[in-house]
């Protein structure tokens, strides 16, 4: 009886395996796909080419180390030093700027530090750093955490061992959970922000400065370095993703009314 | 408290409105680890026997050994296979990385030790017993292999339903090698990860309260078939 359990269940489940069309693996920041915006673009990819893009929805550091090992086709991240660094490796080709957004200070709805009140980021940040909440930091490397980290040092300050400082190294919305549990301030970005469906006593406290915007670029993975790299798709898709289509699309992408993405690459 | 009956909630009406994207998750969760599950018996069974049988100078160390990785950390597990698999790895060539074939990989890593513990653990008892019989007929090897694993298949089936306790409910390891792509390598664990992630905690414990059902379904099932527990029957 045991035997034939397993024989039916060897059959069914060991040499089930799926076929394969035209496919594409890209690295994506995680707030791409959590703001919503990678549902909204892949089927229309699909419908337009044929290509049938598989998301890996990692941190912008985890993202190019996987591009680094040539285990995906193409990135879509969100950190210029990281990413210059990236192509004078020879690791990309090139850099094409797609779309914008930009970072968001959420914070306790009765914003104990005041930072609120604050002119510029820096003010809000030395607000913050007055301890009166936790601030919890992404601390994984990511777009977002490099970000955070360098407005921290313009700021003057060096947040790491103080007490109010909660690094999680974990994703975007991970953090938002740790920061809505704990009544603390957080930098997100706008979309995932939005998106995000536990915001508890939280409340978007600082926008605005010229320091928090977020570019994201995508990055095809060199083919020199990587022949197996599917270096015609990634090309087709960037093609895609700087078309009058993407651009009508991410522009018009909302979330209760609120505009998440512009569009900005130049053809 | 309000969460986890908006959960229920969730988890009832995926399931009465025949989710599609549920039901393609829960099947890959299904054949994941099911041929998992299949491959670490071919392996774990017979050597826990072999252990039993064969005396050799580092048996106890291998038990030792075994007994130790039932606790292996599944994301250390996933880490090693990813660097195995990656394109900058030995494996690289095979195209395996983020494939169902991977998390298949990391499973059989994580649940084979245990399996092999447990068989070991069982077959031990019952080699005392069949000990002087088995020798006095001048069985072969293979022959007391196969005695001992039929004999003892009640004790192999808990050894086997642990494997799969562990591999269903795993996500440490199969996050990283299969990189939670959706409709290629998203599986209910990946899933859950992912929802709570966005905040929405309604989805994520639906889809945990899937989980739970299957994994309680298929033990049900397999115990129903097998007829273990009915009257005369220990």
């Amino acid at each position: 009886m045991i035997r034939r359990i397993f024989t039916t269940l060897a059959a069914i489940f060991v040499f089930a395996t799926p076929s394969i069309s035209e496919e594409l693996k890209l690295a994506v920041t995680t707030s791409f796909h959590n703001s919503g915006l990678s549902d909204i673009l892949l089927p229309a990819l699909f419908e337009d080419t044929g290509i049938e893009a598989q998301l890996l929805v990692v941190g912008t550091g985890q993202a190019l180390r996987l591009g680094q090992a040539g285990d995906v086709d193409a990135i879509l991240v969100h950190s210029r030093a990281a990413e210059d660094a990236f192509i004078a490796a020879g690791f990309a080709t090139h850099r094409r700027e797609i779309m914008y957004n930009d970072f968001v200070l959420i914070g306790p709805a009765a914003d104990p530090a005041q930072a609120g009140q604050a002119h510029n980021v820096t003010e809000a940040l030395w607000a913050v750093s007055s301890g009166a909440a936790p601030f919890v930091s992404r601390g994984d490397d990511s777009g977002t955490h490099k970000r955070e980290a360098s407005l921290w040092e313009n700021a003057g300050i060096q947040p790491e061992t103080a007490d109010w400082y909660r690094a999680t190294g974990s994703g975007m919305g991970a953090a938002l959970n740790t920061a809505a549990g704990i009544d603390a301030y957080i930098l997100s970005d706008r979309a995932s922000w939005l998106n995000f469906g536990n915001k508890a006593g939280l409340l978007l406290v600082f926008e605005g400065d010229e320091a928090l915007f977020n570019q994201y670029a995508y990055l095809p993975i060199n083919p020199e370095l990587h022949p197996h790299a599917k270096s015609d798709l990634a090309a087709q898709l960037e093609n895609w993703l700087t078309s009058e289509r993407a651009q009508s699309l991410i522009d018009a992408y909302e979330i209760d009314g609120e505009k998440l993405f512009t569009f900005n690459a130049t053809r | 408290m309000g969460d986890i009956w908006e959960g229920l909630r969730a988890a009832a009406w995926l399931l009465i409105s025949f989710d599609a994207d549920l039901y393609e998750i829960t099947l890959r969760s299904l054949r994941v680890t099911v041929s998992a599950l299949f491959i670490s018996c071919l392996i774990a069974m017979p050597l826990g026997a072999l252990l039993v049988l064969r005396r050799f100078w580092a048996r106890r160390f291998v038990i030792a050994m075994l007994n130790a990785l039932m606790g292996l950390p599944p994301v250390v597990v996933g880490l090693v296979v990813y660097l195995m698999l990656s394109r900058s790895g030995p494996f690289g060539v095979l195209n395996l990385l983020f494939t169902p074939t991977a998390m298949i990989i990391a499973q059989v890593v994580i649940i084979t030790p245990l399996i092999a513990s447990i068989t070991h653990q069982a077959l031990r008892d019952l080699w005392s017993e069949y000990h002087d019989l088995l020798i006095s007929l001048n069985t072969s090897l293979g022959q007391r292999v196969r005695t001992l694993l039929w004999d003892g298949r009640r004790n192999l089936l808990t050894a086997a339903l642990a494997g799969f306790g562990r591999a269903i409910g795993e996500v440490g390891a199969i996050m990283v090698v299969g990189g939670n792509i959706d409709h290629a390598t998203r599986v209910l664990t990946t899933a859950i990860a992912l929802e709570t992630g966005k905040g929405d905690f309604a989805m994520a414990l639906g889809l945990g309260m899937v989980l739970i059902g299957l994994a309680v379904t298929v033990n049900l099932t397999i115990h129903w078939l097998t007829g273990t527990e009915r009257a005369g029957r220990w």
